[in-house]
C-alpha cells in the first residue's frame, strides 16, 4: 500500500474527466506525488537528527524542534495530497452507482438497454452531464477547497515559506535562549517553493476546469431552451438517450470504484 | 507481506459489501491505510533513538521508554487496522463455501451466491458487529494506556537504574499528536460507518419480510 495504490485509485477517475482534470492528474502525479517520493522524504528524512542545537543539555533540541515544527512539512504535503485526491471517490462512487443499476437493468432483459453485453458496457466512453455534472462539479469545488486551507496553514504555521538556517530558541528546558540549526536549509527552501507553486499550478488548473464546466452548463442550457421552442420532441429523445448513455459509460467505472481489481 | 496484501484481500470484500460498505473500505484505504503508511510511519521511525533523558546513568532511558510505552502508538494502530479488517473475511468465506456447495451438488442452489441474503446477511451482519466491537476495544485500549490521546513532551520517570526522578523528553509530541487525533476521527468515522451499515440493513430486511408476511396473509 503506497502512492502506487492512489494511482490505481485515481486512473480509473482519469476516464471520466475533462481534458482539464486529466491534466490536473498528470500534474498531480508527477510533479507532486513523484517529487515528492523521490526527492523531498529523502531531504527531510534526516530533519530531526541533523537538527542541531548549541547546547548540550539533554532534552533541549527535542522541545525546540517540537517548536519549530508542530507538523514536518512532508507530513502536512502527503496530508494535502490525500485529501486533494479524495473528491474523485465521489465521482467514482457515483459512476458506479449509476453502472449497478444499468447492469441490474441490462440482466434483467430491459428493453430500453442499448448494449449487447457488460463489456460494451464497461467500454463506453463517458461525458460528464445530469447529475453526474453536479458531482463532478462538487468535486472539483472540494479540491480547491483543500487546496486552499493546505496552503494556508502552511504559510500561517511556517511563517511564509522559506527555511531559514537558524532559529532561536528559550524554550524549557534550555537554560537560555540557544541557537538551533536546520539541516538543508536552502534545499528544503527550493523544494517548499516547488511544491508550493505546483499546489497554485493546479489550484489554476481547477478553477479552470470549473470555468470550463459551468460554460458548458449554460452553454446547453441555452441551446435546449432555443432547440425545444423549434424541436421539443426531438430534443427530449437526444436528451433521453444522452442521459441512458451517460448511466451506462458511468457504470463502466465500476471496477474503479475504489479501483481495486487488477 | 505487506500492506498490499490487506489491500488485496479487502478488494475482494468489496464486491460483496453494500454501499455503506464500500465508503467504509475507501475511508479505510485512503484515510487510514494511506496515512499511516505515506506519513504516520515515519514519525514513529526513530522514536526510541529520539527519546532523551536528562541523565548519562546507562540503561535509564531504555528502562523509562519501555515504561511509558509498552506499546508503541504506531504498532497499535498497524494492529487495529489488521483486526478491524479481517472480520470482512467472513463473508468471503461465506460467499466461497456457498460457491463449493452449487459446484459439488452440480446445481444452482442460489439464487446469486453473493447476493446479502439468508445465511449470508447474518454473516455480514455479525463481521459488522466484530468490526465495530474491535475499533471501540482498540480505542478504548489507546485511552487507558496512554491516559487519554495526548504526548506530552515531558515526562518524569523514576525507575531503577535511575538514581532519581529525571526529565525525559519524547521526540515530535505535537506531530505525534495531530496524527493521533487524525487516526482517532477516522477510527470514529469508520464505527459511525459501520453502525449505518448495521442499521440500514436491518430495516430493509425487516420491511422486506414484514411485506412478504403481508402478501402471504392477502394470498
Amino acid at each position: 500500500m503506497d502512492w502506487g495504490s492512489l494511482h490505481s485509485f485515481l486512473g480509473g477517475v482519469n476516464k471520466h474527466s475533462t481534458s482539464i482534470g486529466k491534466i490536473w492528474l498528470t500534474v498531480l502525479f508527477i510533479f507532486r506525488i513523484m517529487i515528492l517520493v523521490v526527492a523531498a522524504e529523502i531531504v527531510w528524512g534526516d530533519e530531526q537528527y541533523d537538527f542541531v542545537c548549541n547546547t548540550l543539555q539533554p532534552g533541549c533540541k527535542n522541545v525546540c524542534y517540537d517548536h519549530f515544527f508542530p507538523i514536518s512539512h512532508i507530513r502536512l504535503w502527503a496530508l494535502q495530497l490525500i485529501f486533494v485526491s479524495t473528491p474523485a471517490l465521489l465521482v467514482a462512487m457515483h459512476v458506479a452507482y449509476r453502472r449497478h443499476e444499468k447492469k441490474r437493468q441490462f440482466s434483467k432483459g430491459d428493453q430500453k438497454c442499448e448494449f449487447k453485453d457488460m463489456e460494451e458496457i464497461r467500454k463506453q466512453r463517458f461525458r460528464i452531464e445530469g447529475s453526474l455534472w453536479w458531482t463532478y462539479t462538487s468535486s472539483i469545488f472540494f479540491r480547491l477547497i483543500f487546496e486552499a486551507v493546505f496552503m494556508y496553514a502552511f504559510y500561517f504555521m511556517y511563517d511564509g515559506f522559506r527555511m531559514p538556517r537558524l532559529m532561536k530558541c528559550n524554550a524549557w528546558p534550555c537554560p537560555n535562549t540557544v541557537d538551533c540549526f536546520v539541516s538543508r536549509p536552502t534545499e528544503k527552501t527550493v523544494f517548499t517553493i516547488f511544491m508550493i507553486a505546483v499546489s497554485s499550478i493546479c489550484i489554476l488548473l481547477n478553477v479552470a476546469e470549473l470555468c470550463y464546466l459551468l460554460t458548458k452548463f449554460f452553454l446547453r442550457r441555452s441551446k435546449k431552451a432555443g432547440n425545444s421552442k423549434q424541436q421539443p420532441n426531438h430534443e427530449n429523445k437526444e436528451e433521453t438517450k444522452q442521459n441512458e448513455m451517460n448511466e451506462l459509460i458511468s457504470d463502466s467505472c465500476q471496477n474503479t470504484v475504489i479501483g481495486f481489481s487488477s | 507481506m505487506s500492506w498490499a496484501f490487506l489491500r488485496d484481500l479487502l478488494s475482494g470484500v468489496n464486491k460483496y459489501s453494500t454501499g455503506f460498505g464500500r465508503i467504509w473500505v475507501a475511508v479505510v484505504f485512503m484515510f487510514r491505510l494511506l496515512v499511516y503508511v505515506a506519513a504516520t510511519e515515519n514519525i514513529w521511525k526513530h522514536e526510541h533513538d529520539e527519546f532523551e533523558c536528562n541523565i548519562k546513568q546507562p540503561g535509564c532511558e531504555n528502562v523509562c521508554f519501555d515504561h511509558f510505552f509498552p506499546i508503541s502508538h504506531i504498532r497499535l494502530c498497524a494492529l487495529q487496522l489488521i483486526m478491524v479488517s479481517t472480520p470482512s473475511l467472513l463473508v468471503v468465506f461465506h460467499v466461497a463455501y456457498r460457491e463449493n456447495r452449487e459446484k459439488h451438488h452440480n446445481q444452482k442452489l442460489y439464487k446469486n451466491p453473493g447476493k446479502i441474503d439468508g445465511g449470508l446477511l447474518c454473516t455480514y451482519l455479525i463481521s459488522l458487529i466484530l468490526k465495530t466491537g474491535l475499533e471501540i476495544v482498540f480505542l478504548v485500549l489507546f485511552y487507558k494506556l496512554y491516559n487519554g490521546f495526548k504526548i506530552p513532551p515531558l515526562v518524569k520517570c523514576d525507575i531503577k537504574p535511575c538514581p532519581n526522578t529525571v526529565d525525559c523528553y519524547i521526540s515530535k509530541p505535537t506531530e505525534k499528536m495531530i496524527f493521533l487525533y487524525f487516526l482517532v476521527a477516522t477510527s470514529c468515522l469508520c464505527i459511525a460507518l459501520n453502525l449505518g451499515e448495521l442499521t440500514y440493513l436491518i430495516f430493509k430486511y425487516s420491511i422486506k419480510c414484514y411485506l412478504k408476511r403481508h402478501v402471504k396473509k392477502q394470498q
